[in-house]
């Protein structure tokens, strides 16, 4: 098989470390015609970037190109040296970064910016390359071009800066574009208007796409072709709906099934790590006398039970946050900026109510308001039937401060990392004095690292001996020890690989089976809460949108703009209806 | 012991890098070599520079002993008033290192602690310790080790304020030294109050002093104790200075400062080897000293490897 732009073979990437050498890619083959979209795909550490860093050069010191020919319309582009290769990036080959915020130099107008690139490429004069920035702008979708073109960076939106870095990377008319993660940081939304650009661009120019993405959606929705990474290897490729609609790897065969579906709803998610479970290893024998996941769960189902009140466990009225900015000088009154606007939900005992917002739309204040980390400027949050104080008047010892736990978005950063487990699992139980001694609380963190499927040897390590997905575990252990009536999941797993988010996924829905956990389920990205949620509620600029059962909402939203979320955001129908 | 290799296993990054680095090998070589003097000096020094019964005056101004008219008892010379050089100079490190080590340590507990808390409680607490830092900040560091020694004088009768001397000089340095501490501790104690693990124990309801000390201080420790070495060479070199202007420790004590005072006098009428021995001892451990704070540095913030 051969490309007519870009052809790889054998492509192998080494780093040596000082531990031996470790080989990021191996063996990868690849190729690309002209106008032709090219997903790479795969989680975290599958060497999705390298790949790209290898075609463009770049790959950092000390790794280098072991072996395999890289091959630009016939060219073979390893062994060239910095100065030939300074010529054909940006010349050639352009690429698109993740961040739009730091891709621009924030202290150059975009003109600047643009009308230099332009110039170092070819032998435009100043008047023509303004003139040609001015028709890639218009071609990119930004409106007015001449007005703003001397606006700079941070004048511009998320998705216009996006649209900036592209046509930025267009100036020169490259022949080749890598996109890395071109969308991820941002909203629904504005996602598909420029998947819809980068589209256009490639059937328009003929331009040959590299698009590196973790998400299957942005996949399904735009390539032609895809290559599946994995630890470095390529599982699969071919054209997209094949690979995605019927898998032959069984590695796809899992990544797909682990993809939250927009279309229905699962009870669980295939596990895809279950073929690397240890049977048996020293790390799995060590044990806590008398510790098991049984005795966590009775341990934790022997609480004292909540009193079943027919109301909501949960109740908001007429939720107000403001944030104030400084006061200014003296005199004035301060302005003030409203995250949220008259919120009133409410959450059942036992159900899940799904949160969904874009960026912005108030989701992590509502939870910080509930907790009592923000003081809401007006409303009432009531909790088992009676008000809860808000904000710092709630008292240290409020029951509810132990009843309401939250699992919060990053597991990188909300785990202590000069505590070892033990004792970050362990200070629920210390605080609230669940534990009668020592031996117990040994014993009861040990039970609910089982619990929550860690081994319980895990208590005498420290946060960053662990990966992303096991420090969620970790946190989800910290909430449930201080045996909690109602969770708050703040973007549980948007930090996580989609194998990862299905385990999270399938660990949350387990343990508010067994334990009635109410919970307040906060997530971007509808599939997921379509998982979880058996009510939802939609904000918009801290304004509710739309409240109601799950089922229906997905259904047929009545709100315009829930209708507009769920249309938007890229799902794998597409691919379904092949399969 | 399985948790302790563990830990060892975990930071050999920074014994990676050191058994990698010459340099660093000889400035601690270096610095232990002066911390071991310092702590033996009553052991391997021939001489006790404090007892006056062991010095004679007449053995004064002798050049060390490989000059001609020098004598084999005293290797490197004598001063002024015939003690033995090599002796004092070791009962001289060891009163700066003494000196150095708990101001430093004071200056570290009062500035860290004060800045842990500016950073946390944030809001006025914070504009008020950081207005204090900024007018320390302004005044040099040796005019306030000279004012608070003032003032002590001032205050105090005049037998109680010489036993108290080396007190004074301590709390001196220490009170110019804790704006670096405080500072550093505030700037990550910013960082580290945004996140999540914070919330965490503030959703819980944990006392703040608790949050302070058992969450964030262990986290902000690296910062500062690159601080606290880097501050221990400016706290040796504030002793000397102080000690060389007469308001250090008191002259029958010798240490560096006093040593290099007393050898100024002197160096013109050729009597070198009072001030030039003192002056590389100090030298030499300032260097190693700060090699080291160096070495920490960049091996506890990857960002500058």
């Amino acid at each position: 098989m051969s490309g007519g732009l870009l052809n790889i073979s054998g492509l192998t990437v080494q780093y040596p470390t000082r531990f031996g050498v470790f080989t990021a890619i191996r063996d990868v083959a690849l190729s690309l015609e002209p106008g032709e979209i090219h997903g790479l795909v795969g989680e975290s550490g599958a060497g999705k970037s390298t790949i790209g860093a290898a075609i463009m050069g770049l790959i950092a010191s000390p790794g280098f190109i072991a072996e395999g020919t890289i091959a630009l319309k016939g060219e073979n582009l390893v062994g060239l040296d910095q100065a030939a290769y300074h010529k054909l990036r940006g010349a050639r080959i352009s690429m698109i970064f993740q961040d739009p915020q730091t891709s621009l130099n924030p202290l150059m107008t975009i003109e600047d910016q643009l009308v230099e690139t332009i110039r170092q490429h070819s032998k435009l004069g100043f008047t023509e390359a303004r003139q040609k920035a001015i028709n890639l702008l218009l071609d990119t979708g930004i409106r007015d071009a001449e007005a703003r073109l001397n606006d700079y960076p941070h004048q511009f939106s998320g998705g216009m800066r996006q649209r900036v870095v592209i046509a930025l990377a267009l100036c020169t008319e490259p022949e080749l574009i890598i996109a890395d993660e071109p969308t991820t940081a941002l909203d629904v939304s504005i996602q598909k208007q420029i998947l819809a650009l980068i589209r256009k661009l490639a059937k328009e120019r003929g331009i040959g796409f590299i698009l590196i993405t973790h998400d299957i959606g942005v996949i399904a929705e735009i390539t032609d072709s895809v290559t599946v990474l994995r630890g470095g290897q390529r599982m699969e490729h071919g054209p997209t709906p094949q690979v995605l609609g019927a898998p032959t790897h069984s590695y796809t065969k899992a990544l797909m099934a682990a993809v939250p579906r927009l279309d229905r709803k699962l009870e669980r998610f295939t596990n895809i790590m279950d073929e690397e479970a240890p049977l048996s290893t020293p790390e799995l024998s060590w044990r806590v006398e008398g510790a098991s996941a049984e005795f966590a769960a009775d341990w934790l189902l022997a609480g004292e039970k909540h009193s079943r009140s027919d109301g909501p466990a949960l109740d908001v009225r007429g939720l107000d946050v403001t944030f104030y900015g400084a006061r200014p000088f003296a005199f004035g009154n301060r302005q003030g900026f409203k995250a949220l606007s008259d919120i009133s939900l409410s959450v059942q005992h036992g159900q899940v109510l799904g949160v969904i917002g874009e960026s912005g739309s108030g989701k992590s204040t509502l939870a910080k308001a509930i907790v009592g980390l923000v003081r809401p400027s007006a409303g009432q949050i009531m909790f088992e039937g009676s008000a809860l104080p808000l904000g710092r008047d709630r008292p240290r010892h409020h029951p509810a401060r132990r009843k309401i736990q939250m699992v919060f978005q990053d597991p990188y950063s909300s785990l202590n990392n000069r505590k070892r487990i033990e004792d970050i699992i362990g200070e629920p139980l210390r605080f609230f004095g669940l534990a009668q001694n020592r031996a117990q609380r040994r014993q009861l963190v040990a039970s609910v690292l089982d619990l929550v499927e860690m081994p319980q040897r895990a208590m005498l390590k420290y946060p960053h001996q662990f990966s992303g997905g096991q420090r969620q575990r970790i946190a989800v252990a910290r909430a449930l020890v201080a045996r909690p009536e109602f969770l708050i999941c703040d973007e549980p797993t948007s930090a996580l690989d989609v194998s990862i988010q299905a385990q999270i996924l399938n660990l949350l829905k387990d343990l508010q089976q067994t334990f009635g956990l109410s919970i307040l389920f906060i997530s971007h990205n509808l599939a997921v809460v379509r998982q979880m949620a058996d009510e939802i509620a939609v904000l918009k600029n801290g304004r509710l949108e739309e409240t109601g059962p799950a089922e229906p909402f997905f259904a047929a939203p009545s709100a315009s703009y829930s209708q507009q979320l769920l249309a938007e955001t890229p799902s794998l129908e597409i691919i379904a209806g092949a399969a | 012991m399985l948790v302790w290799w563990r830990r060892v296993r975990v930071e050999n990054e920074a014994l990676y890098l050191f058994l990698r680095s010459p340099v660093a090998q000889i400035a601690a070589l270096v610095a232990v070599l002066t911390v071991f003097g310092a702590i033996l000096a009553p052991l391997i020094a021939p001489t006790n520079p404090y007892d006056l019964a062991s010095f004679d005056i007449l053995d004064s101004f002798l050049p060390p002993a490989w000059v001609e008219g020098g004598d084999a008892r005293f290797v490197i010379g004598t001063d002024d008033q015939g003690r033995d050089l090599y002796s004092a100079i070791l009962y001289g490190t060891r009163l700066s290192l003494t000196v150095g080590v708990c101001s430093v340590l004071f200056a570290a507990v009062l500035g860290t602690s004060l800045g842990l808390a500016a950073g946390y409680i944030g809001g006025r607490f914070d504009a008020v310790i950081m207005r204090i830092a900024d007018i320390q900040l302004s005044l040099p560091a040796i005019l306030t080790a000279l004012l608070v020694d003032g003032v002590a004088r001032g205050i105090m009768p005049r037998e109680q304020h010489e036993e108290l001397l080396l007190v004074v000089l301590t709390v001196a340095i220490a009170l110019s030294l804790w704006v670096d501490f405080a500072r550093t501790a505030r700037a990550s104690t910013f960082v580290e109050r945004n996140k999540e693990y914070v919330q965490a124990a503030e959703i819980m309801g944990l006392h703040p002093i608790r949050i302070m000390a058992v969450g964030i201080l262990p986290n902000i420790l690296g910062p500062l104790m690159v601080i606290g070495t880097v501050d221990l060479a400016v706290a040796i070199l504030l002793e000397a200075t102080l000690s060389f202007l007469g308001v250090g420790v008191p002259p029958n004590q010798p240490s560096l400062g006093t040593l290099i005072d007393i050898g100024t006098d002197y160096i013109f009428s050729g009597e070198w080897w009072i001030v030039i021995f003192p002056a590389a001892t100090l030298i030499t451990m300032i260097i190693a000293v700060n090699i080291l704070g160096d070495f920490f540095r960049s091996v506890l913030n990857p960002r500058l490897r």
